[in-house]
């Protein structure tokens, strides 16, 4: 058997191959084990149906935010359209679910791969712009799909909205927050493992050059036009699948969620987490959609209070604030986002009496 | 068939044009401040919106809670917007000064959703009016042609502003530092331009240029945190149309984007109305990205 390698006291990597393994450890690969036995076996059972609700919500908004974050992290092409692209995915999923009748599977796959055209429809400007007016070419792009959403009635049935059939995967009636779970978090965790290989191969170092200096980037030989549309679709990809899976969970799909809002509720959720990171991603879907939840437990339970629910009321708007503010607040101190401090943290104890 | 013969109707054609023009001298209003942030530091500005917002609101609660007079509200709005641009510089944008771009934007963005947040909390989602104190003499009256003394008041503010802001960029010191910041901070750096003072000094300027608007915006169509916001984003399609450095091509850009919109609205279907303008916006970014009248980037490596 070959030795263990446990934590050493810095990075020391004398070959290619060390630079690229995703565990610098053998201890760091345990705890992925142990983490998926926690996901999988642990938390389904012991979590009560409305965490487990929750939790499904942080799962698809976690793939979702992947997905921006390979755009924006490792590109470094802003996108304010993830909300609809989002949308997209859950309408390809929902009309192809009730007008041709493919299966739960099929109809999820399929609304990212159709996302992934429309994602790279609108990245099509990326030929000639800038980052700066590149993020106004997605801005315009969040409106005029949000348009369409509501008045292409003979195909999306405008604000009538949507229903879904029952998902069912391999002949099992797929119901119950439980039976998602499972369906969620297997997704998510092949398509997280996909974007954490995605950025060691070929395409995962064109991005980053891209990201650091695209004249820098072409004059090495990338073609930087064909790797920014494929940033784009693979980022459309994993927000159309979320929304895919997220217009099954729902049951139903109206086009209210998918706004400028929900765009920058993916921004704020890569900034929080980090930028150019995947497990920040996941941070920052944990951060937002915990927070969400909580400001609108907070909205319930004033309301139920007699004389309170003006408070209740004010805390609605309070809740794009907090947004706005933690957005700030990470940009100005912590730019790398919940991610460095989950690092800092962990080296603290690795380093533990000498710690800095 | 029925489109043709509405497009004939000469009444028909005259009353959208000019109902155009004055949404259009709106917009044109509105991306001023925006030009200014941009020409000046060359950020994209997201929070647009809310700065006029927020320039309305300072007027709304001077003039019409604390019931002071017009004149001296009215210059209170100024002094206090002025001081809020360098609050909202000091704090926020101050720390992230020789950073990349593409943070500042994002800064922005959080700015807006934190802006609109507040604004919301403390003044309600309702729509607020001014009391009528434009002079009545301001009125111009041409035939059957009847132009309220907003517009006149916003028309000469308009060449007001284009006319100083002209020489301020062209001449003055301040202004050529100002556009030697927007075009690379570090060589303006290291040239000795007092990067932070001229950042300071732009967004102190441009929040007041906002607010200026936003207390017109008001006496046009009342204000409503929500309508305000939406405005602050259709500011994008009327700069890149008219180029984002130039304030004349705002002015022109706006024009356009306006009387498109009611056109649209009138001869098309009035729920496209709302997205026409970013969907040109999209075209003009695939042609002629600069614009009309927007400096050509030429890069050199």
């Amino acid at each position: 058997m070959r030795k263990l390698k446990l934590h050493p006291c810095g990075k020391f990597n004398e070959q290619y191959e060390e630079e690229l393994t995703i565990f610098s450890t053998d201890f760091g690969r345990l705890w992925m084990w142990v983490g998926l036995f926690l996901l999988f076996v642990v938390i389904p059972f012991i979590c009560k149906p409305y965490l487990l609700y929750v939790i499904n919500h942080i799962g698809m908004a976690a793939i979702a935010a992947i997905g921006l974050n390979i755009l924006i992290g490792y590109t470094g092409q802003i996108s304010l359209g993830h909300g609809a692209f989002f949308g997209v995915g859950a309408y390809a999923a929902a009309i192809l679910a009730t007008r041709v009748g493919f299966p739960f599977w099929l109809s999820v796959i399929s609304a990212g791969v159709i996302t992934a055209f429309v994602g790279v429809v609108f990245g099509i400007p990326s030929v000639r712009l800038k980052h700066l007016y590149l993020t106004i070419a997605t801005l315009a792009g969040q409106f005029i799909l949000q348009y369409l959403f509501v008045s292409w009635e003979s195909l999306t049935k405008g604000p009538e909205g949507i229903m879904l059939p029952r998902a069912s995967l391999f002949g099992l009636d797929v119901k119950g927050d439980r039976a998602f779970y499972y369906v969620i978090f297997v997704c998510f965790v092949i398509l997280a493992w996909v974007a954490v290989n995605l950025i060691r191969t070929r395409f995962g170092r064109a991005f980053i050059a891209i990201r650091d200096n695209d004249r820098a980037a072409e004059g090495m030989g990338i073609p930087i036009f064909k790797y920014k549309l494929i940033s784009f679709a693979i980022s459309s990809f994993y927000a159309g699948f979320a929304g895919g899976l997220a217009a099954y969970y729902i049951g139903s799909i109206t086009p209210e969620p998918y706004t400028l809002g929900l765009s920058v509720e993916y921004i704020a959720m890569i900034i929080i987490g980090g930028l150019g990171s995947i497990p920040g991603a996941v941070f920052g879907a944990i951060f937002i959609t915990a927070l969400n939840e909580i400001l609108s437990q907070a909205t319930q339970f004033f309301m139920n209070i007699e004389g309170l629910a003006k408070i209740a009321l004010t805390i609605a708007p309070l809740r794009e604030f907090v947004f706005g503010l933690a957005i700030v607040f990470f940009i100005i101190f912590e730019p790398k986002g919940l991610a460095e401090v989950w690092r800092i943290i962990r080296s603290g104890f690795r380093l533990w009496p000498f710690s800095y | 068939m029925e489109f043709f013969l509405q497009l004939w109707n000469l009444e028909f054609f005259l009353q959208l044009l000019i109902q155009g023009l004055s949404v259009g001298f709106l917009y044109a209003l509105a991306a001023l401040g925006f030009v200014m942030i941009f020409k000046s530091s060359s950020v994209l500005n997201f929070a647009h919106g809310e700065l006029l917002a927020i320039g309305a609101f300072i007027f709304l609660a001077f003039s019409v809670w604390l019931k002071l007079p017009i004149y001296l509200s009215f210059l209170l709005t100024l002094v206090g917007s002025f001081a809020m641009g360098f609050v909202i510089e000091r704090l926020f944008l101050r720390p992230l000064i020789g950073e990349a771009l593409i943070e500042v934007i994002m800064l922005t963005v959080g700015l807006a959703a934190m802006f609109k947040g507040l604004l919301l909390v403390i003044f309600g989602g309702n729509l607020f009016n001014y009391p009528d104190f434009l002079p009545a003499g301001l009125t111009i009256k041409w035939g059957a042609i009847n132009i309220p003394p907003v517009y006149v008041a916003s028309f000469i503010i308009g060449i007001i502003f284009l006319s100083i802001f002209g020489f301020f960029f062209k001449y003055s010191s301040q202004g050529i530092y100002m556009r030697s910041v927007a075009d690379n901070q570090p060589a303006a750096l290291s040239l000795g331009v007092h990067v932070r003072r001229v950042f300071a000094m732009s967004w102190a300027i441009a929040a007041l240029v906002c607010a200026i608007s936003g207390v017109i915006l008001g006496i046009m169509n009342g204000i409503n945190v929500h309508d305000i916001s939406v405005l602050g984003l259709k500011v994008f399609p009327v700069v890149i149309l008219g180029g984002l450095e130039s304030i004349g091509g705002a002015i022109i850009g706006g024009l356009i984007i306006g009387i498109l919109e009611t056109f649209t609205g009138g001869y098309v279907s009035t729920s496209l109305k709302e997205v026409i303008p970013y969907i040109v916006l999209v075209f003009i970014l695939l042609v002629k990205p600069y614009g009309l009248f927007g400096l050509v980037e030429i890069e050199r490596v």
